[in-house]
């Protein structure tokens, strides 16, 4: 494993100068500055950050179409809009995109893009794994969509609960795309884990200690040690599957003995850490959007940080609550089901200390505000309904039925996705430059805040009424009457799923109308807290002319304000604008910077893990082949040194000597170093 | 390195439970105490261990910066790595001639999924080892020589300590 050299000053005449077409008998390394290269071939956090992100979304609409065909098919009773093999499919696949290809990777591309900025690093400590992170992620969301043309999506649900996902239930392709498509995606997740958590670890600017670290990075830090920790425990669970479906092993083979309680612990070990994995990103946004926009700092920020990493270090031992109806015996449904309480309470922690963040500030009701207060709204009604599941007995009557479904999606949409979407709103004119129209914002936050309660509300009803999940119709004559009928709740949830869908489509429309207006967002318009306003928007190459040095939690906004005392007590007075704090980092622009130079492996390397699993599905050549690319991938990527030489610049670079570094231009090497 | 190395416990303790739960489960077909022969594993982990030790001296000498026994270490470690592998194939090929194929039982699956995932893991510290002396001899190393000596021998000797917890448990600790 080579370590990244992005020490500025470093002198390359140290190293041997190495031309890879010389020496290595490989190609040039890319240079390009512009152009699809520069993308295809690029290392750079911020570029892979948006390619996450907009990778993410486009999976977020394929997602979103699929439970609008689920909600369609439930919009009446005895309904054959889908079959129900079709069906099957379509909420297996409508899970697995929205937690594996939306959400987990919506985060992602926050954490690449944010978490250097944040933490005040030039990239992250391994910029061609970052890279090789992305493809994986794309090639392996490509890879599953794909079972939709070649024989048929996966229809196990998204826990795929053996033996029903044996050949013998499942006998076409879909469970084998399933399973090699989550192996080549959790690939992904790994190599970014152990890159962002190296990056935290090494790479902070000078001062920033852990304590003095944004809530998101804090966050992000705890997520990424989940994903570390969960990720190869559905390894081992998908390669058991695997093996038994391609090769012949008896993992799940009931007949010879097989347990299938072993799946289910495997799955849920892994499982569980993924519902952490894919709330606590959000929790990390709102604590940055609600601070920013009360105009104080977070209430209690250290219990926020410390019951952040007790949420992800209990949610280690509450695996066996999703296995409650499985005749664990009274012993572990005890004790799994007081340690499920036991969450409740930093998760309550949390709660109380957003909500106290808010008390008493001067609140700016922007788009992302709306978010952040709608995530915490919805957040507590999913997670209330939680703890009613940690208790046993109610949860032995509600497993399987839609009160189950209303509770995660309160959860995971109304925690989870409210949040990436007020991240969205707060970033954007950080990442892009501009702002997007609050006006559009507001209507897409109020149709996805009424449609979230239409649509999950109502399942809280029709699981107490006893519908089950996954049922392809709900039977006319079993609807029962009054109040609590199943039809008319149905009908208002399908109602509510496609008022969610409208809030996204303005979503949509507003990118594309921000994109084509002219009007630069302003350089702080938030007036901001953390490290990654203290550069231009949006960021250059290298994210900082100088590292800043960092003396407080929130270094932005102590630069901008100081405490005066005044006769009513200590008020916050502004001594700098955002533009004088810019002006004063930038006065001494450090000189010399490396950056990673960009590469063709991740891609390559990335290309070989479908063409293997391809193989392992159809013809085992074609495995062959792609171990043969995976292995020249390999050996390419170890050859070639993470920075490039001087010399193999083409054009070569200017001289070293930089010139004064001003706002809108960057120094003309790091230009070249693309 | 260490993150990854962590991350590798995990799978693993995944791989070493599902043996635990199925060692007892092969409904007549031949089980571990039919099928195992004691010392010849006992030979080979003793070689896997000795590895470990040509690789400490491996690790050593790249920090005296002494090229030419760093590059001796390394293959003598890739030697003992291969031959290990060598004796997990020859006893693979004993276990099948006797009638254990990968498909025979619950016990057999899950035990050539382990030794095989621990099997592969070895392969490739051997090719690591044998690239990495390739590039010290072409003097292609990007970084520090001892800190990537060191990191390729930590992966090493965790493969190593894999090896004693599976030996213990798959071989030693009767059914």
């Amino acid at each position: 494993m080579t370590t990244l050299e992005l020490r500025s000053g470093s002198d390359p005449a140290e190293r041997p100068m190495v031309t890879p077409t010389a020496a290595l008998g490989m190609f040039r390394r890319p240079v390009a500055a512009t152009g699809w290269k520069a993308w295809v071939f690029t290392v750079d956090h911020k570029k892979l950050g948006i390619m996450y992100g907009a990778t993410a979304m486009f999976f977020f609409l394929l997602g979103g179409c699929e439970a609008l065909l689920i909600r369609l098919q439930l919009a009446a009773p005895d309904n054959t809009v889908l079959s129900a093999g079709l069906y099957n499919e379509m909420f297996t696949m409508h899970a697995t995109t929205m937690i594996f290809l939306f959400v987990m990777p919506m985060s992602a591309a926050f954490a690449n893009y944010f978490l250097p900025l944040q933490v005040g690093a030039r990239d992250v400590a391994f910029p061609r794994l970052n890279a090789l992170g992305f493809w994986l992620f794309l090639f392996g969301g490509i890879f599953l969509n794909t079972s939709w043309i070649l024989g048929g999506a996966p229809d196990g649900g998204w826990f795929m609960y053996s033996p029903n996902s044996s050949a013998l239930f499942s006998p076409s392709h879909g469970v084998d795309f399933w399973t090699l498509g989550l192996q080549i995606t959790g690939i992904a997740s790994l190599v970014g884990a152990i890159n962002l958590i190296v990056t935290v670890i090494n790479m902070r600017a000078p001062g920033m200690t852990l304590m003095r670290m944004p809530v998101f990075a804090w966050m992000q830090l705890v997520v990424q040690l989940l994903l570390l920790f969960a990720i190869p425990v559905i390894t081992v669970a998908l390669f058991l599957l695997s093996f038994q479906r391609n090769f012949g092993a008896a993992f799940f083979d009931v007949e010879q003995g097989a347990d299938p309680l072993l799946w289910q612990h495997l799955f849920w070990i892994f499982g569980h850490p993924e519902v952490y994995i894919l709330i606590l990103p959000s929790f990390g946004i709102i604590s940055e959007v609600l601070p920013t926009f009360a105009r104080k700092p977070l209430f209690g920020y250290k219990f926020v940080v410390f019951s952040g990493a007790a949420i992800g270090f209990l949610g280690w031992g509450v695996w066996a609550h999703h296995m409650f109806a499985s005749g664990l015996g009274p012993v572990s449904v005890a004790v799994f089901s007081i340690s499920t309480m036991l969450i409740a309470i930093p998760t309550g922690v949390k709660i109380c200390n957003w909500t106290l963040t808010l008390w008493g500030g001067k609140l700016w009701f922007t788009t992302a505000m709306n978010f952040a207060i709608g995530t915490i709204v919805l957040f507590t009604i999913g997670g209330l309904s939680g703890v009613t599941h940690a208790a046993a007995p109610a949860d032995t009557q509600q497993t399987d039925t839609y009160h189950i479904v209303a509770h995660f999606h309160y959860v995971i949409v109304g925690g989870g996705v409210m949040g990436l979407f007020a991240g969205l709103y707060y970033w954007w004119p950080k990442i892009f430059g501009k702002t997007l129209s609050e006006t559009l914002g507001k209507w897409n936050f109020w149709l996805m805040f009424i449609g979230v309660n239409l649509t999950f509300g109502p399942m809280h009803i029709l699981g107490m009424q006893g519908q089950p999940r996954r049922m392809v119709v709900w039977p006319k004559k079993l609807t029962g009457d009054g109040f609590f009928n199943l039809g008319f709740w149905n009908r208002v949830a399908s109602v509510g799923a496609f008022t969610i869908a409208t809030g996204v489509l303005l979503f949509v429309i507003n990118v594309f109308r921000t994109a084509r207006k002219s009007e630069k967002a302003a350089l702080d318009p938030w007036d901001a807290r953390t490290l990654e306003w203290m550069t231009s928007n949006p960021p250059k190459e290298h994210n900082f002319d100088a590292i800043p040095t960092v003396h407080a939690l929130d270094e932005f906004f102590h630069r901008k304000y100081e405490e005066v005392e005044s006769a009513d007590g200590i008020r916050l007075s502004r001594i700098k604008t955002a533009e004088d704090v810019h002006a004063e980092l930038n006065a001494n622009p450090d000189a010399h910077i490396h950056l990673p130079s960009p590469s063709y492996w991740p891609i390559v390397l990335a290309f070989a893990l479908p063409v293997i699993a391809y193989g392992v599905i159809f013809n085992l050549t074609l495995s062959i082949i792609g171990a043969v690319i995976l292995l020249f991938a390999t050996f390419g990527w170890v050859l070639e040194p993470s920075v490039a030489g001087e010399d193999e610049y083409d054009p070569p670079p200017p001289p070293p000597a930089l010139p004064p570094a001003d706002d809108d231009g960057s120094p003309k090497e790091l230009a070249s170093v693309g | 390195m260490w993150m990854f190395l962590g991350s590798e416990c995990l799978l693993f303790g995944g791989l070493i439970s599902t043996y635990m739960l199925y060692r007892g489960r092969h409904q007549g077909n031949p089980g571990p105490a039919q099928v195992f022969d004691i010392p010849l594993t006992s030979v080979s982990s003793f070689v896997l261990l000795m590895s470990s030790l040509t690789m400490v001296l491996a690790v050593n000498a790249a920090k005296e910066n002494d090229v030419r026994n760093t590059k001796l270490w390394l293959t003598a470690t890739a030697l003992l790595g291969s031959l290990f592998v060598g004796g997990q194939v020859y006893e693979f090929t004993v276990f099948y001639k006797e009638g254990l194929g990968f498909t025979t039982s619950l016990f057999s699956s899950s035990f050539f999924t382990l030794t095989g995932f621990h099997g592969v893991h070895v392969s490739v510290g051997v090719m690591m080892l044998l690239a990495l002396v390739a590039i010290i001899s072409r003097d292609r190393v990007t970084g520090d020589r001892a800190e990537v000596v060191e990191m390729v021998g930590l992966y090493w000797h965790f493969v190593d300590v894999v090896w004693v917890v599976i030996f213990t448990l798959v071989y030693l600790i009767p059914a």
